[in-house]
């Protein structure tokens, strides 16, 4: 319990520290950009959500600066985020909602099956300490994973779609398609989303690949699994139930410390394939200094990273009975 | 003198353990070639790499070994030129990284308590945020970044990690006898520090500072081919930017996109294998095993 509230406590601490960075860096930027995007609003907007967006900028400097703050903390928590410059008079959040099942999908879906391959394979490489997986495939990751995620990309691209021609180049969908829930619909979704896939897998791979097997190593020279060798079980059940189960905790831990990095290189894998989700949307934001938007964006993304590190943090608790009974 | 003659160990121990080591031996080569390539560009740049003055879009030829790009500049050229400064940034915020990363890790460790609850939390909050949105909201303000705020946006979103491991192995050395010794010799606090917990971390120190390296040559590259750097320098990033702005794949200009990349992705993983080596000095039972230790393994 002491565990799962300080996690509880940790989150609450980075969204307020992210929420807070959210606020001052449009304040602290050499002669505030958004000044000039302001001017385009006056008149084209209510008086209530040009003042939400004072607040959220630092135009009106009448204003305090304590007390921009808590009105802007008050706009977030309602769900006010303001309304998107590139798409006006859109609100940024129903701008957002059209991106983000694209990118939950393929970058939430892509991290996970990353995730779980990686460490299946680490396991079996300490497994067989020696064998040609385990010579193999941490020396190949190592050198992949310091490859720029976009250019995966780009020689993807290059060699399946263009060269061989076996799959579209880039976008979620066929451009002539109209998007409804039918079969044929849903395999060009398919056919559009491996290559982008791929492009995450093969590089947020190697790293638990890595950290599964050194865990891994670690866990297999313990006594409990020599005891385990010695009664005799199948190798196959020690290797999952005994060794797998109690190397898993720290990669699980790994896996929320490195979420950010993934992201960070999905963002790009978006951009490459002009894939509709959320980091794309955050690049075009910026190219047309849609700052509403953006500033949204960031904050979805930090958002989406700690929850997904704070459910990491659960199943931690959940499979090590050590973290439940305090510290 | 004496200073030198620690230096002169210092090299001698990293060039032993190099010599052993076949992916430090690899790292350490390119590592060595891209430095020496950065250093005189002019010697491995047979033309100007900014003139316009070829034609454009020309494949493989003797006189341009990656061809030329849509505005009629050498490929190769703009290559060898851009090296400098691929390692510039992987030098210099490696190096701040890894100094913020000592001196925060270190001193949580050492000086524990509320100190060390505060530090820890600031260290893992930055840790969470996911850092190149981060980057490019502040960069996206900024419009282009230059080379000094280019290191100093990483350095403040890239030191993390480095503290946090360094935390823990300060953590695990505190309370050694010797380091007690020291303390109970009446030593002061910077002394022990320098003296005597630092030396047996510098494998790690080492392996951070490549990490960092790794992480900034990475989020450098991928802020210029979105545009956000400084569009008009000479660096691989740019001339992805260039090749994707003027759709180079689908032009028939391949190499123009590709070439720049390799390049990257040859310095990440010089870094990335020389990190690689410096984990397995710092955790022994990592290392490689032969023939020999792995039957045994198998018959226990």
């Amino acid at each position: 319990m002491k565990f799962l509230v300080r996690r509880v406590g940790f989150l609450l601490a980075a969204l307020w520290a992210a929420v807070t960075v959210n606020f001052f860096i449009p304040r602290l930027m050499p002669g505030n950009p958004a000044e000039a995007m302001m001017a385009t609003f006056r008149g084209h907007v209510n008086p209530a959500a040009l003042h939400a967006l004072e607040v959220a900028f630092g135009i009106n400097t009448k204003e305090s600066l304590a007390s921009a703050y808590v009105q802007y903390l008050g706009n977030l928590l309602h769900g006010n985020l303001g309304i998107s410059t590139s798409s006006f008079p859109n609100p940024v959040t129903t701008v957002i909602a059209r991106g983000l099942p694209w990118s939950l999908g393929l970058v939430g879906l892509s991290t996970v099956l990353g995730f779980l391959i990686g460490t299946g394979l680490g396991a079996l490489a300490a497994w067989r300490r020696g064998g040609w997986l385990d010579n193999v495939l941490p020396p190949m990751f190592v050198i992949i994973s310091a490859f720029p995620y976009f250019w995966v990309g780009l020689l993807s691209i290059w060699l399946f779609a263009l060269t061989l021609n076996w799959l579209p180049i880039i976008g979620a969908f066929n451009a002539t398609a109209v998007p409804t829930w039918s079969w044929s619909f849903i395999q060009d979704v398919v056919r559009h989303a491996i290559l982008p896939s791929f492009t995450i897998l093969v590089t947020s791979i190697g790293g638990w690949i890595l950290t599964m097997r050194n865990n891994m190593i670690t866990v297999v020279a313990e006594d409990y699994v020599k005891m385990a060798r010695a009664k005799g079980l199948r190798p196959r059940r020690i290797l999952w139930q005994y060794a797998g189960r109690n190397a898993l905790l720290p990669n699980l831990t790994g896996f929320a410390m490195s979420l950010g990095f993934v992201i960070s290189g999905a963002i790009l894998v978006e951009y490459v394939f002009n894939y509709p989700g959320v980091g794309f949307m955050l690049l075009q934001a910026v190219q047309s200094q849609d700052y509403p938007l953006m500033q949204a964006l960031f904050l979805l993304i930090t958002v989406a990273v700690l929850l997904a590190i704070f459910i990491s943090d659960v199943a931690t608790a959940l499979l090590d009975p050590r973290t439940r009974g305090g510290k | 003198m004496r200073i030198l003659r620690g230096v002169a160990a210092a090299l001698g121990a990293a060039w032993r353990f190099i010599r052993r080591d076949k992916k430090a031996m690899v790292g350490a080569f390119i590592l060595l070639a891209l430095l020496i390539i950065s250093a005189f560009p002019s010697w491995f740049t047979p033309d100007d790499p900014a003139a316009e003055i070829y034609n454009p879009g020309m494949g493989l030829s003797w006189a341009h070994p990656l061809g030329t790009t849509s505005f009629g500049q050498d490929v190769f050229s703009q290559l060898m030129a851009g090296t400098r400064q691929s390692m510039m940034i992987a030098m210099v915020v490696g190096f701040f990284c890894t100094i913020l990363s000592v001196v925060i890790g270190i001193s949580a460790a050492y000086l524990g308590g509320l100190v060390d609850d505060a530090l820890s939390l600031f260290t893992d909050v930055v840790l969470v945020i996911p850092t190149f949105p981060l980057i490019i909201v502040i960069t996206a303000y900024l419009k282009s970044a230059s080379f000094w705020l280019m290191v100093f946006v990483l350095v403040i979103t890239g030191w993390s990690y480095g503290a946090r491991q360094l935390r823990v192995q300060a953590l695990s050395l505190r309370n050694r006898d010797y380091l007690l010794a020291a303390r109970a010799r009446g030593e002061s606090a910077w002394y022990v520090i320098a003296v005597e917990l630092i030396p047996p971390m510098t494998s790690l120190i080492v392996a951070n500072f490549l990490g960092a390296a790794l992480y900034a040559v990475l989020a450098e590259s991928g802020l210029q081919f979105v545009g956000l750097g400084d569009i008009n320098a000479e660096s691989w990033g740019t001339m992805l930017y260039w090749a994707q702005n003027n759709e180079a794949l689908t032009t028939g200009l391949p190499l123009w996109a590709l070439a720049p990349g390799v390049a990257i992705a040859v310095l990440g993983s010089a870094l990335a294998l020389l990190n690689y080596a410096f984990d397995e000095i710092a955790n022994p039972a990592l290392r490689p095993v032969g023939g020999r230790r792995r039957k045994k393994v198998v018959r226990a």
